[in-house]
């Protein structure tokens, strides 16, 4: 009665392989390795960098372990590994002076990072070591807060502007645009003109629904937004926001950062590793400003060395220097939206649309700078650098196109860095967290000491009390212990200490159902039932209440998980996760183990269950 | 090797009064305590930064404290966190003159400032910032966990057994939580989300204990017709208290564990559990079964559920029928 058919042992021996596969890269630690990132957003990573750096290592005579072209999110970054700490220090001062002619001004940000050691064979079905979470490691933690209705405000703006622009083309009066609570109010003299009003712009501002309103003198429309433009203008600012916070964050030469949306109006910045909060905060803040100016007609491009001429500026434009006026025509936080397109030639573009204090000022310059040269800069950290000089064919105001672009690709480039000179809308710091490296590593080491000494203590007191019995109830509990590892490597879920502290509650909780068993058995015995049965009905009986306990915890679990936030979530998601491999474990693969040490025996006089 | 061989059923119930009495006083002290002396809500509930910083030799509070009282923060808590040389200093929400509130960086730099003026080598462990907005929805989020946990609990164990079973499993394990948050009031402990975690994870744990004597009590309903409440009440709890403790002992072991050498961090969540842990093997088994006792719970309630049961069929579809423990 005690055996179980040959399907459960290949269950059990195939959960314990996977098992084992996806819990093996969490012990293979970090390699020293260096990372290379482009220093600014105009800068991109290509394989004749790659070439550069090659050469530069093999001319030093530095063994490289690996070489390694990552191409992650947008931009790419170039992971290199190294055998030891010293020659990654060497490769890192080798490889800053073989790509970065002008040290005071670097072109690229050579980074010392950490890369997970595991083999090739284990990352290629996707064992991967589980991503420790910031108290463990160290770093900061940010939750950043969209300021959705500035950006709802900025959208109307830029209705309202359109609007106005639409009925002065139509020559359909009005009297007054009034924006107030997100609405868009029109008044009219006479309800004709109204009408007229309200055809053209249901056709022609499909983000918003307009209603018309008689009033005692003539009448009035009123736009407001559908929801669906409402949801896709708070998506727009947030996937915006997000672009612009990833670029700062790539300088900050960050090993892993992540950077997520939460909910509808968050975003999470985390940045292992990086001690200076005062400066991280400082540039995830910062705002990189782009100008539009006019550039000099007679002569718009110097060479990098020469000085421009009076009364000029000049910004690096790629091998040579832009020439422009003082003058700002406008700056970034006018344009509403830029966007790769065609031209009607089919050439690629960008087009822009700015908003109407934006659109008159571009209206009064262009009309004076006809066949003049224009260009748009963009400022980070106090360096100028141009993106793009164009001259001016017509007259135009708040929407125009640029050509010129080579590609489709570099279109896209610069409507990307047009859009990122400024925020969607603004944003606040709400949560913050640092901490230190020594505190996490500390923090890791404290709370596997406890998970060890907890376990050990379990494990000594389980055989003392159960004997053989105790012995298949510690097994499972290691077993326990190691799907639970593998499922969360496997899910790449982040290690966090609370995560550590349920995983050493979910291992004192699992052994509750062995001791469930163990005991409902000693009881079956001491009622002169024979072995066999004893076991068996022993593992039937206490079924039942060990479901009833994992269902209550599990509801905690869940209550948590759905209610908690951050560290708490960590904690939730091991904590139902190790109900579930404790189901596995306790109930399933101990009875395996007593199947087959006293299954087979047919006449079995005692067991050794204390 | 074991622990617990008794012989002959001990007449709990007759002692009933006393212990509940007992858990009574306990709970009116706790609730007493609650509302006087309030708990000591961490930042992450409050709002405001929490800042550790490290020096090389033993720390001097006083001066950390007078140094600091000239940045005009308003009530600025320092005190030794772990070890003497540890320092953690903990600011309230402070404003700008203009009314925002001030930033996280701002106020960390200002301190460390300060602090290095004083003694060059301190070091920055952690900082912990929390906004207004996200302390209110971290402690709405709690309530509602809560919530979601005694209303889950009480549909389970009416779903298992009957209401009278679930009102008086709940009761006793809330009267647990309760006695958990009296401590943290009446000893002034950091009440953090972290404690929480725990006291939520200890609820849904030590329910399962009532689970496991209604079930014995069930059993025996159907098993001896003869003995009166009381008495069916009494084997329950005498035959399941061996394993009721060895099973919340070896829980207990692990958390033991978290408590010597699991550091600061996990001390208080430690604290709350082990709390939990002790109070759980008590309400569950003299506060529960009393309370299930007082409800008027009789063989009929269980009996006919099971008859009903049968006619709907349901026998072989429900895991936990006839389940015996």
């Amino acid at each position: 009665m005690n055996r179980y058919p040959l399907w459960k042992y290949i269950v059990i021996v195939v959960a314990l392989i996977i098992a084992i596969v996806y819990s093996v890269p969490n012990l293979f630690g970090e390699v020293p390795a260096i990372q290379i990132a482009p220093a600014r957003s105009t800068l991109k990573l290509d394989p004749k960098l790659l070439e550069k750096v090659d050469s530069a290592l093999k001319s030093a005579d530095l063994l490289k372990s690996q070489l390694g072209y990552e191409d992650s999110s947008s931009e790419g970054v170039i992971r290199i590994r190294f055998n030891d700490t010293d020659s990654q220090l060497k490769a890192k001062d080798i490889i800053e002076k073989a790509i970065n002619p002008d040290i005071s001004n670097p072109d690229y940000i050579v980074a010392l990072s950490l890369l997970s050691n595991t083999p090739k064979s284990l990352t290629s079905i996707n064992a991967l070591p589980m991503p420790l979470g910031l108290d463990l490691r160290g770093g900061v933690y940010f939750l950043l807060k969209v300021d959705m209705q500035g950006a709802i405000d900025k959208k109307l703006n830029a209705l309202a502007s359109d609007a106005r622009g639409r009925l002065r083309d139509k020559t359909i009066r009005y009297q007054s645009i009034e924006k107030t609570n997100g609405k868009m109010t029109i008044k009219f003299a006479n309800a004709e003109d109204a009408q007229k009003a309200k055809d053209l712009l249901i056709e022609s501002i499909p983000d918003m629904s307009f209603q018309l309103e008689k009033l005692v003198e003539g009448s009035q429309l009123v736009g407001t937004f559908k929801p669906a433009a409402i949801k896709a203008t708070q998506e727009n600012a947030l996937k915006q926001n997000i672009i612009t916070l990833n670029k700062r964050v790539n300088e900050l030469a960050v090993k892993e950062p992540v950077i997520q949306k939460q909910g509808i109006d968050r975003i999470v910045v985390q940045l292992p590793g990086v001690q200076d909060t005062a400066r991280a905060k400082d540039i995830i803040g910062r705002t990189a400003t782009l100008e539009a100016r006019l550039a000099d007609p007679v002569q718009p491009y110097i060479g990098l060395q020469d000085n421009p001429p009076l009364g000029m500026d000049a910004f690096k434009f790629g091998d040579r220097q832009g020439v422009f006026k003082k003058s700002i025509i406008i700056t970034g936080d006018r344009i509403i939206d830029a966007s790769a397109g065609f031209d009607q030639n089919q050439r690629p573009s960008v087009n822009l649309t700015l908003d109407a204090a934006g659109g008159r000022a571009m209206q009064e310059m262009t009309r004076e700078n006809l066949q003049k040269p224009m260009g748009m800069i963009l400022f980070e950290k106090g360096k100028g650098e141009v993106l793009t000089i164009a001259t001016i064919q017509g007259e135009f105001s708040s929407k125009f196109q640029i050509t010129g672009q080579p590609t489709t690709q570099s279109a896209n480039d610069l409507a990307l860095l047009l859009r990122a000179g400024s925020l969607a809308a603004p944003m606040e710091i709400i949560e913050e967290r640092t901490i230190g490296p020594s505190l996490g590593a500390e923090n890791i080491e404290k709370g596997f000491k406890s998970l060890i000494y907890g376990f050990t203590a379990i494990a000594i007191f389980m055989i003392v009390y159960y004997m053989m019995f105790g012995l298949f109830s510690v097994l499972a509990l290691a077993v326990n212990l190691l799907l639970l590892i593998s499922v969360l490597s496997m899910l790449q879920a982040t290690l966090s200490l609370p995560g550590i502290a349920a995983m050493a509650l979910a291992l004192g909780m699992a052994i509750d159902s062995n001791v469930l068993i163990n005991e409902r058995i000693r009881e079956e015995l001491r009622q002169g039932v024979g072995p066999q049965l004893a076991i068996s009905t022993g593992f039937e009986k206490a079924w039942a209440t060990i479901f009833d306990s994992n269902v209550t915890t599990l509801i905690a679990g869940l209550a948590l998980l759905a209610f908690g936030s951050g560290p708490i979530k960590g904690f939730a998601i091991v904590h139902c996760l190790g109900i579930l491999t404790s189901m596995f474990s306790a109930v399933f693969f101990s009875r395996g183990l007593v199947n087959l040490w006293y299954g087979a025996k047919k006449k079995l006089q005692s067991v050794s269950i204390g | 090797m074991e622990f617990f061989r008794i012989k002959k059923d001990i007449p709990f119930m007759r002692n009933a009064l006393v212990l509940n009495a007992i858990s009574f006083i306990t709970f009116i002290a706790a609730v007493f305590f609650l509302f006087h002396k309030g708990l000591n809500l961490s930042i992450e509930f409050t709002g405001g930064t929490v800042i550790e910083v490290q020096y090389e030799q033993t720390a001097e509070l006083e001066n950390i404290r007078n140094s600091l009282a000239g940045l005009g923060y308003g009530e600025v808590n320092v005190q030794n966190f772990g070890s003497s040389r540890d320092v953690m200093i903990r600011l309230p929400l402070i404003k700008n003159p203009d009314g925002s509130i001030m930033s996280s960086a701002d106020q960390s730099s200002s301190v460390m400032g300060k602090l290095k003026e004083a003694q060059s080598q301190v070091k920055l462990q952690r900082v912990e910032y929390v906004g207004p907005q996200v302390g209110e929805e971290l402690l709405y989020g709690g309530i509602k966990a809560l919530l979601f946990v005694v209303v889950g609990i009480v549909i389970y164990l009416s779903i298992r057994f009957e209401w009278k079973f679930a009102l008086a499993g709940i009761i006793a394990n809330l009267h647990d939580v309760v006695i958990i948050l009296g401590f943290f009031a009446f000893f002034q402990w950091e009440f953090s989300l972290s404690v929480l975690a725990a006291v939520l994870a200890v609820l849904g744990y030590s329910v399962n204990e009532s689970v496991v004597i209604f079930d014995r009590i069930r059993e025996n309903f159907r098993r001896f017709r003869k003995l009166n409440t009381p008495d069916i009440i009494d084997s329950a709890i005498t035959s399941t208290i061996s394993r009721t403790i060895i099973t919340h002992g070896s829980t207990q072991m692990m958390v033991l564990a978290m408590l010597l050498f699991g550091g600061a961090t996990l001390h208080y969540f430690a604290v709350a559990l082990t709390i939990g842990i002790l109070f759980g093997i008590y309400s569950s088994v003299f506060v529960a079964a009393a309370i299930a006792m007082w409800l008027g719970v009789q063989r009929e309630d269980l009996i006919k559920q099971d008859s009903k049961a049968n006619k709907d069929q349901a026998k072989t579809e429900d895991p936990n029928f006839g389940a015996q423990v």
